[in-house]
Parts: C-alpha cells; sequence; structure tokens
C-alpha cells in the first residue's frame, strides 16, 4: 500500500514537471562557478567598467567586494569610478533627474542573480539582435522590449533576428522569432565574449549571496560534524535500549 | 522549637530546598523521568520532538532576527540585505529561520499523518487532537505573517492576495479588510502589525498551546503503532507493562532524530537554502512593487494545498465567497476526526483495506493538490484539483460509514515489538 501510494505520488509529480516543460526560448547555460576568484575578479573589472555607469550594486559594499575576492586594497581604487568610500555600497553617478532616459531607471543589480538566475544574465547580455523600431536600435530576444542599450555590442557585435513561419490555430501564417544570428563581428570572438559574460553573471551570483561560496565549503564540516553526531546518538541509543524487552 | 512544615520535597540541598517552595522534581517526574511512554513507538514518533526543536529554533533564531530588522515599509527589504552581509552570522541566523519555516510545515504534516495512521486523536485524546490542531491553524497565521516581513514582491502580493479573501465576506467584507490592513491598501501600518503579532501575539499564544498539548498528552497517556491501551497491564508498582520512562529510553532515542533531522536541516541551510524556488521564492528577492505583480502570485509550498482548494471553487451567484468557505472548511473538518472515526480499532495496522486505500487516496490528493496550488491555474491543473479537493473532503466526511463498516483484525492485548 505504501509503495503503491508513494509509486502514484512519484508518478504524478513527474506529470506535473513534464506538463511544465515550457515551449518557446530556451535559456542558454551560464556554466559559472562561484568558487573561481579569478572568474569573479574579472566579472567585477567587466561589471564596474561596462555595468556600473547605470546599475548600482546598493546592497554590496566596495571593500566586502575586495576582501572577499582578495583584491588588495591598493588597487580598489581602479573599481571606484564614484566620489564613494570604499567602506561604501555600489551606486552609481547617474543623477537623481535620470530616470527618463531609458524611459525607466536602470534597476539595482545586487540580487538579480537570485532573483532571474545567472543563466538569464548570462542569455540576456546574449540575447541584444538588431530592431530599427526600438529607441537604441536594439532589441532583446530573452527581454522583449528592454529598455537597455546593447552596451557589449562593440564586443559581441551585432546580432539579428531569426524567424520562423508558423500557422496559428486560425491557419494563417504568421513569423514567430525563434532566435538570433550573428550580422557584423565585434571586437571579441564568440568565446572571448562568452567568457566574458560568464564571468559577469559569476560576479552578479557572487553580489546577490556574497557568503555562498564560503557557505557551501563550510556546509561540508557541518554535515560531516552532525554525522559524527548521529553515529554517537545512535550508540548511545542503542546501549540504553539494551534492557528494553 | 516549632517543626519545620511538612512538605512534598524530600531532597537535600538546592533541589530540596527548590521542591519545598516549587514543584521541580514533581513536574521532571511527572513530564519525563517517570512518564511512562509505550515502548514500541516507531520512526513516525519523532516529529513531535523535532516539532518542538524546531519551535525552539524559530524562537531563538526570531528573537536575534529582531535585534537587526526594521519593520518598516521603507527599511524591511534593505533590513533582510543588512542582515544577510553585514550582520556577523547574519546569513545563517535568517537561513535557519527561513528553512525552519518549512522544516515546522514537514514536521507537523508528518506529526498528523501519524495521528491518521494510528488513530492518536480517539478517544481519551480527543483534546489533545484539538489543541493540536489550533497549533496547526496559529502556525499557519504565523507563518503567512512572518513571510510578509521581508517585504519581498512576493510577500507584498501574496499578502495583498490572503488579505483580500476577507473581501468576500458578504456585508462586513470590505470594512474587515480594511480594518486588517490599517490602510486602504497592504502598506507600512499592515506591515507593522503584522510585525507585532508574528513576534509577540502569535508566538506566545503557540508556545502556550504547546504547553496545553503536552499536558492533555500527559494526562492520558501516549498512544502507540497498536493503537492499544498500555495501562491495562501494570506490573506491582503501578508501571505500565509494556511502558518504559521516557527519560532516558525516548530522551536518547529523539535525540537520534534530532541528529537525523540537523544533518538534513544543515544540508539545506548550507547546500539550497531557496530549495529550488519553494523555500525561498526568486521574485521576494524583488522589494515589495505595489505597481507589478510577479509572474505567478503562489504561496509557499506549505499552503500550496489549501491556495488550490480556494482556486478550485469557482465563484457563483456574483461571489467568490465559497472557494473561502471551501478552503476554511478543509481546515474545520480536522477538528472533527476524533468522533467521525467510527472504527473499533484505533491503529491502521487492525483496521480493514476500506481505511487504508481512503489514508492513500487521501495523502495522494493532499500532495497533488500542493502541486496544483504551485502551478498556473491552466491546463490540467484546475480539473485535478477540483478532484482532489472532492477526494480530500470524501475522506473526512464520508468516514463515519466507511470506518464502521470496514472489517477489522483483532487488536493484540499486548504491544507488538519495539524499535
Amino acid at each position: 500500500m505504501l509503495k503503491a501510494s508513494v509509486l502514484i505520488i512519484i508518478g504524478l509529480l513527474c506529470a506535473g514537471t513534464a506538463l511544465a516543460e515550457e515551449e518557446g526560448i530556451r535559456l542558454l547555460e551560464s556554466s559559472t562557478d562561484i568558487n573561481s576568484t579569478e572568474s569573479l575578479q574579472r566579472g567585477a573589472r567587466n561589471f564596474m567598467n561596462y555595468c556600473s555607469g547605470c546599475h548600482s550594486l546598493k546592497y554590496l559594499r566596495y571593500n566586502r567586494l575586495a576582501a572577499d575576492l582578495k583584491i588588495p586594497e591598493a588597487e580598489l581604487g581602479n573599481l571606484i569610478f564614484t566620489p564613494a568610500k570604499p567602506f561604501e555600497e555600489i551606486n552609481t553617478a547617474m543623477p537623481g533627474d535620470s530616470t527618463d532616459w531609458f524611459g525607466k531607471p536602470p534597476p539595482d543589480l545586487t540580487l538579480m542573480a537570485r532573483e532571474r538566475g545567472t543563466d538569464y544574465i548570462y542569455s540576456y547580455l546574449h540575447g541584444f539582435y538588431q530592431d530599427k523600431t526600438r529607441p537604441w536600435g536594439v532589441n532583446n530576444l530573452y527581454l522583449s522590449g528592454t529598455a537597455m542599450p546593447h552596451v557589449l555590442g562593440t564586443l559581441q557585435g551585432l546580432q539579428k533576428p531569426v524567424y520562423k513561419n508558423e500557422k496559428d490555430p486560425h491557419g494563417s501564417a504568421k513569423m514567430v522569432l525563434v532566435g538570433v544570428e550573428a550580422m557584423t563581428p565585434g571586437a571579441m570572438k564568440p568565446e572571448e565574449y562568452d567568457q566574458f559574460v560568464r564571468d559577469i553573471a559569476n560576479f552578479l551570483d557572487y553580489a546577490a549571496e556574497p557568503i555562498k561560496a564560503k557557505r557551501q565549503s563550510m556546509g561540508i564540516f557541518v554535515v560531516l560534524l552532525l554525522l559524527v553526531f548521529f553515529v554517537f546518538a545512535y550508540l548511545l541509543k542503542k546501549e540504553y535500549w539494551k534492557d528494553v524487552h | 522549637m516549632a517543626a519545620a512544615p511538612e512538605s512534598a520535597g524530600t531532597g537535600k540541598g538546592l533541589i530540596g530546598w527548590i521542591d519545598e517552595r516549587f514543584p521541580l522534581t514533581k513536574l521532571w517526574n511527572d513530564h519525563v523521568a517517570e512518564y511512562y511512554a509505550p515502548k514500541n513507538f516507531n520512526f513516525w514518533y519523532f516529529f513531535g520532538a523535532l516539532s518542538l526543536v524546531v519551535l525552539a529554533n524559530q524562537i531563538v533564531t526570531g528573537i536575534f532576527l529582531t535585534m537587526s530588522y526594521k519593520p518598516s515599509a521603507a527599511e524591511a527589504f534593505a533590513s533582510v540585505e543588512y542582515i544577510m552581509r553585514d550582520v556577523e552570522w547574519g546569513w545563517l541566523i535568517r537561513y535557519m529561520h527561513s528553512t525552519g519555516a518549512s522544516a515546522f510545515f514537514i514536521v507537523v504534516y508528518l506529526h498528523m499523518f501519524r495521528a491518521l495512521l494510528y488513530g492518536s486523536h480517539r478517544k481519551p485524546r480527543e483534546l489533545v487532537w484539538i489543541f493540536g490542531c489550533l497549533i496547526f491553524l496559529l502556525l499557519m497565521a504565523e507563518a503567512f505573517m512572518g513571510y510578509v516581513l521581508p517585504w519581498g514582491n512576493m510577500s507584498y502580493w501574496g499578502a495583498q492576495v490572503i488579505v483580500s479573501l476577507f473581501s468576500s465576506l458578504p456585508i462586513v467584507g470590505g470594512t474587515l479588510v480594511e480594518w486588517i490592513r490599517g490602510d486602504y491598501n497592504i502598506a507600512d501600518p499592515t506591515l507593522n502589525r503584522f510585525f507585532a503579532l508574528h513576534v509577540a501575539a502569535l508566538p506566545l499564544a503557540l508556545v502556550f498551546l504547546v504547553l496545553a498539548h503536552i499536558m492533555a498528552l500527559h494526562e492520558v497517556g501516549s498512544n502507540n503503532p497498536d493503537g492499544i491501551d498500555i495501562k491495562k497491564y501494570k506490573d506491582d508498582k503501578g508501571h505500565p507493562l509494556d511502558g518504559i520512562p521516557f527519560h532516558p529510553y525516548y530522551t536518547v532515542k529523539d535525540t537520534l532524530g534530532v541528529a537525523g533531522f540537523l544533518l538534513i536541516f544543515a544540508a539545506v541551510i548550507f547546500f539550497a537554502p531557496n530549495f529550488f524556488g519553494l523555500f525561498l521564492e526568486s521574485p521576494n528577492f524583488e522589494p515589495a512593487n505595489p505597481l507589478q505583480t510577479p509572474p505567478d502570485i503562489t504561496p509557499v509550498w506549505y499552503f500550496t494545498p489549501f491556495y488550490a482548494m480556494l482556486r478550485a471553487i469557482p465563484s457563483a451567484f456574483g461571489t467568490q465567497v465559497w472557494g473561502v468557505m471551501v478552503m476554511g472548511a478543509a481546515i474545520v473538518v480536522l477538528f472533527f476526526v476524533p468522533w467521525l472515526d467510527r472504527s473499533p480499532v484505533r491503529s491502521i495496522r487492525y483496521k480493514g483495506p476500506i481505511y487504508k486505500v481512503m489514508l492513500a487516496v487521501f495523502s495522494v490528493s493532499f500532495i497533488t493538490l500542493a502541486v496544483c496550488g504551485m502551478k498556473p491555474p491552466s491546463g490540467i491543473y484546475p480539473i485535478l484539483a477540483r478532484i482532489c479537493t472532492a477526494l480530500y473532503f470524501a475522506f473526512f466526511l464520508l468516514m463515519p460509514w466507511y470506518t464502521k463498516f470496514d472489517s477489522v483484525k483483532p487488536e493484540p492485548e499486548r504491544v507488538t515489538g519495539h524499535a
């Protein structure tokens, strides 16, 4: 009975997950590594150079970043492009009335990796394509109608949209956006750009939860310790229960 | 010289001194050292003690969280990030609390399921069960208000949805909702009062009810997997032959249970504190935004069975109050279980096949409802939720009949085996 119900439950759960499989555009896999300090350092550099002009990391302090990413205090100045002191949070230098520059204020990115995931960030930065109808001449495969210009366009080059002809339920043909492909080359080779963006996604994963890498490495010891405790608790129980018949 | 007044305490030293003034040894003996519990408790009997452990965890970590949390709409979200980043070990305390909330429901659901397995709610333990149901109800209120405190976007919209349920009540609905919110919208006053209720009123009531739950249990004695009375056969000292003192036997056994629980608990905290978006939901890492709803508003996993029931009932006669009533009834019906079960035996071990099938169907329905409540209400889910809602209620409302007509096996005179 118990086995049967467990099987039914598992079956139902699998059916549920299968139904949840979304059609449409899949996110790219970011394959970030939170334990790679080099990647995080490059990501911090990339972020500060290309993103921090508009996007703040308002819950992360410069000196926390320096300590966690093993950036010497003397070199921290190279990452601070605002009048901020090292103990202050990473805010942008954009003036308060700049919200209408892009139609909406650029979002704070401290927690973006926890909200949308590193795959989303990685995909989004791969998703810009030429669209003359948009204010900045680009649209995004993963965030249609994005307000952001393709800041990394000189590095990646421009992409063009790929459409597929499909019939809608009423039988009339329509064009469906299914992907993007390279149009003009950028300053970076595709693999270089992948790594560049992967480092940013990795860095934002760090920014969303600075303790993440340490938490995981600490967790191994905690679990091992509890395992030892479990063994002793088991032996103690066995010893006491010897006289229960 | 006047003799010292006769007293209950016979011990010497500090304990004796206290015993003459406070029933310390008596309490210890009544509830721990000389509380005789059946010797055949199995795996399912860990979850009562584990609920206590989680309650203690929530209270202690909660106290530390309040030291740095700011219950204001303007500061709440940032103060949680402050705890996660700038407070020493704040991240661990916060994860222990957020994971603890989910753990609480896991152990409580399993604890309640145990009662359905072995008939622990049956006479004379009806009050134990009723106190337990009240604890479950308060726990839901406590968890809901706690979920609002981080003031993320899911906190905000979850509160919006749940509080507006009251607006479906006829006549008083609108006024009632305004009174609950303290504003015309979910706003700063709402957050403030939820904080007050979450950290003071409800925990106080919870602790009180947990004490009542345990006192009622110890008054009548624990049930066991055989569902039979162990007090029928006693030794010459008056202790049940099938009973063993809670201390040291069950204190060491529960220590083992706690160790096992902590292993899993720590693994979640250190390796998957979001638990795949179930314990901490992704949209809640965006601050509350009254102008933008999350893609799907779903409650945390432990509420989803009831949320699915709410959504399963269509509106009729121009009001949606029916869904709210069904959801409420799903909790209220629990209180009546001791009187709905008419089986001559308590434990599933000696009940017939009908009860076994019904309990299995009920369990599957409950889990299916939980899945339905997490999914957007489209495709197969609404109809699935309706079927499972019907099965959920069928388990309880048909119980007087199927338990009466079900075949039973003879109960043993003495408990069988021990772990």
